[in-house]
């Protein structure tokens, strides 16, 4: 689709798409979202930069290999789940840690659970990624 | 209103399972997407449906202070709609493969591992 | 060198088994062995008395000169070795089988003998005819082997053990038990098919395709002889009833009466021996129906006879085919004076087959008689049957000696010379036996006879066996047998002509029908195979949903009525419209002509479900819901204009069956979520994961909560499975991608 109009549109939206989706990543674990509703946020972004700029450009601006990202997000999620195993609990137990907490206020938390959802977040971008430049190069 | 969901996912698995028979794959791929619908509303709907808040704590509490919907049918759909994805597109891909491949849409013609065979021969045995 | 070292093999078993003769003769059972496995009570036990001596003697002293005769038979052949294997393979087989105190392991061994058996029969395996009378005979050995299997395991939970000797002593509680006819019914189908009884007689003449030292060991002495060794077994538990007795009398007489009819239309030497095999089986099953202990000496003596004089004429045809190239009988003449050591071996077994005094055969004979005579049942019956037996084998054993032995010289101007010493050490030392053991016949009576009659018949038994009886009516009926094989003898030209014209008009005979059956065997798997692997996806898709439907439909049915809430459901309008909105898309999927069409209304379906999810407290699965269906539509819209759904498109015929098996997967699946909505809700799950997001897990967001740390396995293997699926995809159709990179 050879559009200008929607090749001038997609590069601010999918900015703010991708934006978006990262919010919907981390706001997850307390209001609606998460790391699948972000990840197919941000897949449906390079959905639409790749209709209107081509494939080849989509995989340009994502830089690596969608399915090495899926590979790359199922390993996080692998390695935060495996963190408990090594501290002694049973796999993917939450670990947690608060960084600057003070009196009545928890600090800044940290934790294996974000990273765990942070790979789930990255393997449907990749996944959703790969099968939609798969289908849409076989031309 | 239990009861007509109920009803809606007996008329999405019907029309899925009707499409699902069809010799077009691509309708067969059509009837997966209202079977795997179905499923999903399914379990939905046997988690009990409220009209209640979404299971969200809000701030400051330990737990609900009003009652909510169900958590955990919700959370098995929400991966399984994600499957579901994956389960579609590995089956368009194998649709896309196969018509590539044989240059038909129609199951019934696809016939690589055994090719159809003349009347005459149908009725002796290999 | 090997033709030196594998006869050693059986004749120091046999040598072994003659070192505990005496026990045995003392009536000890000697059992030795170990435990197998214990939780079903199978041990590997073995034990030896009377009778299974004499069959283990018989199996392992025939079977050392049969080995010393393959030698010779088949040297230089390129498989020679291949055949020891397969013989001794067998040897083990028969031996284990007869010396089994288990009925388990009795059986193992039993099956061992019918796959060595298949080796041997098919051991020209070039040969077409040679395999299909392997098959044939592997089959039918084996189907009786399975019912054989069924009935020792009823014999086996009856009494309550699988030790034979325990069996041995309960054998008035298994005849009163409900399960003794089926036992009787299985146990006698896998003796008869072994044994090859009428009507399963027919792989043993076939089987004479097997090389004749098979021949001469398996259809002699051995394999044919483990159906009787298991009848003459199991004696004490299942005879003394009169289904015992009428069946093995009248079984054993048919079989008997049509083997010696078909014995005489045979040419071919060796199919003359095959079928007065199956006269001597016959014979050999019907005194076994017996109890008195005359007509069970009489079968254990014969036993002895038959396996000396049928071996040693095996061997004795084979020499004559082996020095010849023919056993045509009349192809054959004069042999007498080129071959005089192979004749005197042959007219020797031939006058104990034909029941010759002294020859051990004359006893066996005259024990027959005064069995038949002592029969309570029917004398008549089994002493004519045993005349009407005896008549043509004298008749048959005038025809082995004189036919190719006597007469002019044939086959002529060739050069026929002797065999070597390794070829007739056999069948002259095993008729010789005959002769001695007949003029020895107190010794043999009161060594092998006697305890062999007691194991049989369970109580001690004295047995009283000379060569003389004097002036009496077995004698008597001997006289009528020799005038009788005689007269036959002389007549067996035209006797044979009209048994050839009045065999012809006869439809069937036992191997047709087993070819019908066996293509009949054929087509129904083949038949069957078109139907349930016929490769249509529609029909296997219809089978499944069939299925599912009926397993709905039990259970559903099963568990009784379900309240339906017939009021108008109290939804609102936003609720309403989102259900519509749904219903709409499906009705139009399942309805639309153009996948553009179904396309759309799977977009609008998508968006109706994730209003109702999100009407009913599930924004998380809504947006999802959302997301996917756009991707996915997305997807499908730029795979359509490389599928031919523009053009040439099917018009979707409405399909009533269909239709049909539709709406019933669909009225169970909605019946059964109305079930389920009957049972109480258990909220426990649920409202630990409420209680426990914000404690435990520091998350509001319960559903996030639940996917990320609660079930985090689960859903690390859900990420797993996407992966997966976007990788097979991406690799079934994008090998484009790899050519790009390069």
């Amino acid at each position: 689709m050879n559009s200008v109009i929607l090749q001038t549109a997609t590069r601010a939206l999918v900015a703010l798409i991708l934006l978006f989706s990262v919010y919907m990543l981390l706001r997850g674990h307390n209001y609606p979202g998460g790391g699948f509703i972000g990840g197919l946020i941000a897949a449906a972004g390079f959905t639409l930069f790749a209709m209107a700029w081509g494939t080849a450009a989509a995989r340009r601006a994502l830089r690596i290999e969608p399915g090495r990202l899926a590979a790359l997000g199922v390993l996080l999620a692998g390695l935060a789940g495996a963190v408990a195993a090594l501290l002694g609990e049973a796999p993917f137990t939450g670990q947690w840690l608060f960084l600057g907490g003070a009196e009545g206020d928890k600090g800044l938390p940290v934790s294996t659970i974000l990273i765990f959802d942070i790979g789930v977040y990255l393997s449907v971008v990749g996944a959703v990624l790969a099968l939609v430049f798969a289908l849409e190069e076989d031309a | 209103m239990e009861t007509a969901l109920a009803l809606l996912v007996g008329i999405l698995t019907a029309t899925g399972v009707y499409l699902m028979l069809a010799r077009n794959l691509l309708r067969y791929l059509f009837g997966l997407i209202l079977l795997s619908n179905a499923a999903n509303l399914a379990i939905f709907t046997a988690g009990r449906l409220t009209r209640a808040s979404p299971p969200l704590v809000p701030a400051g509490l330990e737990a609900p202070a009003v009652a909510v919907a169900n958590p955990l049918p919700q959370a098995l759909i929400l991966t399984a709609i994600v499957i579901g994805f994956g389960l579609l597109a590995f089956t368009l891909a194998l649709i896309v493969r196969a018509y590539r491949r044989l240059g038909t849409l129609d199951a019934d013609d696809m016939r690589v591992a055994e090719p159809r065979k003349k009347p005459e021969q149908e009725n002796r045995h290999p | 060198m090997l033709a030196l070292i594998v006869p050693v093999v059986p004749a120091v078993i046999a040598a072994l088994l003659l070192w505990q003769l005496p026990r045995v003769m003392a009536g000890e059972v000697l059992a030795f062995g170990w435990h197998w496995v214990p939780s079903l009570g199978i041990s590997a036990r073995f034990f030896l008395d009377g009778l299974n001596m004499l069959f283990a003697l018989l199996i392992s002293g025939v079977g050392a000169f049969v080995a010393i005769y393959a030698g010779a038979y088949l040297s230089g052949h390129p498989h020679l070795r291949r055949f020891y294997f397969y013989l001794l393979l067998f040897m083990v087989g028969m031996l284990g089988l007869v010396l089994a105190a288990d009925l388990i392991t009795l059986f193992v061994f039993w099956e061992l003998t019918t796959i060595a058996s298949y080796l041997l029969i098919g051991f020209d395996h070039s040969n077409a005819k040679a395999r299909r009378s392997a098959l044939q005979a592997l089959l039918i050995t084996a189907i009786g082997g399975l019912c054989l299997l069924a009935g020792l395991i009823l014999l086996g939970i009856t009494a309550g053990s699988f030790d034979l000797l325990e069996i041995l002593e309960l054998g008035d509680e298994l005849r009163a038990s409900a399960l003794y006819l089926p036992i009787l019914v299985l146990v006698l189908l896998g003796a008869f098919t072994k044994s090859a009884q009428l009507p399963f007689h027919f792989w043993l003449p076939n089987a004479m395709a097997a090389p004749t030292p098979v021949s001469a060991y398996l259809h002699s002495a051995t394999m044919v002889k483990a159906g009787i060794y298991l009848l003459a077994r199991l004696h004490p538990v299942l005879a003394y009833t009169p289904a015992w007795q009428w069946t093995l009398t009248l079984v054993g007489a048919a079989t008997l009466v049509v083997a010696a009819v078909l014995a005489l239309r045979q040419t071919d030497l060796k199919l003359t021996l095959a079928y007065t095999t199956l006269v001597a089986l016959g014979t050999l099953t019907m005194f076994l129906g017996d109890d008195d202990s005359v007509p069970i000496a009489a079968a254990v003596t014969f036993i002895l006879v038959h396996s000396f004089y049928k071996a040693s004429l095996f061997m004795v045809v084979g020499i004559i085919d082996h020095q010849t190239g023919t056993r045509e009988l009349g192809s054959l003449g004069g042999l007498r004076r080129a071959m005089p050591v192979t004749f005197v071996a042959a007219a020797a077994a031939a006058l104990s087959m034909a029941g010759f005094p002294p020859f051990l055969g004359f006893i066996g004979k005259e024990l027959k008689y005064e069995g038949a005579l002592a029969i309570a049942s029917e004398p008549l019956l089994v002493a004519g049957a045993a005349v009407f037996a005896n008549a043509l084998m004298v008749a048959v054993a005038a025809i082995l000696v004189f036919k190719p032995f006597f007469g002019p010289r044939q086959p002529a101007g060739t050069n026929i010379s002797e065999a070597p010493l390794a070829l007739w050490l056999g069948p002259l030392v095993l008729a010789a036996l005959g002769l001695v053991c007949g003029i020895a016949t107190p010794l043999v009576a009161e060594s092998l006879i006697q305890p062999a009659v007691t194991a049989i018949l369970g109580r001690p038994e004295v047995v009283k066996m000379k060569l003389w009886h004097g002036l009496n009516l077995p004698l008597l009926l001997s006289v009528v047998t020799f005038t009788l094989g005689v007269v036959v003898y002389l007549l067996q030209r035209p006797i044979r002509a009209a048994l050839q014209e009045l065999l012809q008009w006869l439809p069937l005979s036992g191997d047709r029908l087993w070819d019908h059956f066996i293509d009949g065997i054929k087509h129904l798997a083949a038949w069957q195979t078109r139907l349930l692997q016929h490769g249509v996806m529609r029909r296997y898709l219809s089978i499944i949903f069939a299925t599912v439907a009926a397993a709905l439909g039990y259970v559903l049915l099963r568990n009784g009525d379900i309240a339906v809430d017939l009021e108008w459901p109290q939804l609102t309008v936003k609720e309403w419209a989102a259900l519509a909105l749904t219903l709409a898309g499906a009705m139009m999927a399942g309805a639309a002509r153009a996948p553009l069409a179904a396309i759309c209304a799977l977009g609008a379906l998508g968006v109706g479900l994730a209003l109702i999810y999100l009407f009913f407290g599930a924004p998380d699965v809504a947006i999802t819901q959302l997301l996917v269906e756009t991707l996915f539509l997305v997807l499908i819209a730029t795979t359509l204009h490389r599928l031919p759904v523009f053009s040439g498109v099917h018009t979707p015929r409405f399909r009533p069956l269909d239709a049909l098996l539709a709406i019933t997967v669909g009225a169970g699946v909605t019946l059964s979520i109305l079930a389920v909505m009957q049972t109480p809700f258990d909220a426990t799950t649920s409202t630990f994961f409420e209680t426990a997001a914000v404690p435990e897990a520091y998350g509001r967001n319960i559903v996030n909560v639940i996917l990320v740390d609660f079930r985090a396995l689960d859903t690390f293997g859900e990420i797993l499975v996407v992966f997966t699926a976007a990788i097979a995809a991406a690799t079934l159709i994008g090998h484009r991608l790899q050519r790009k990179k390069h």
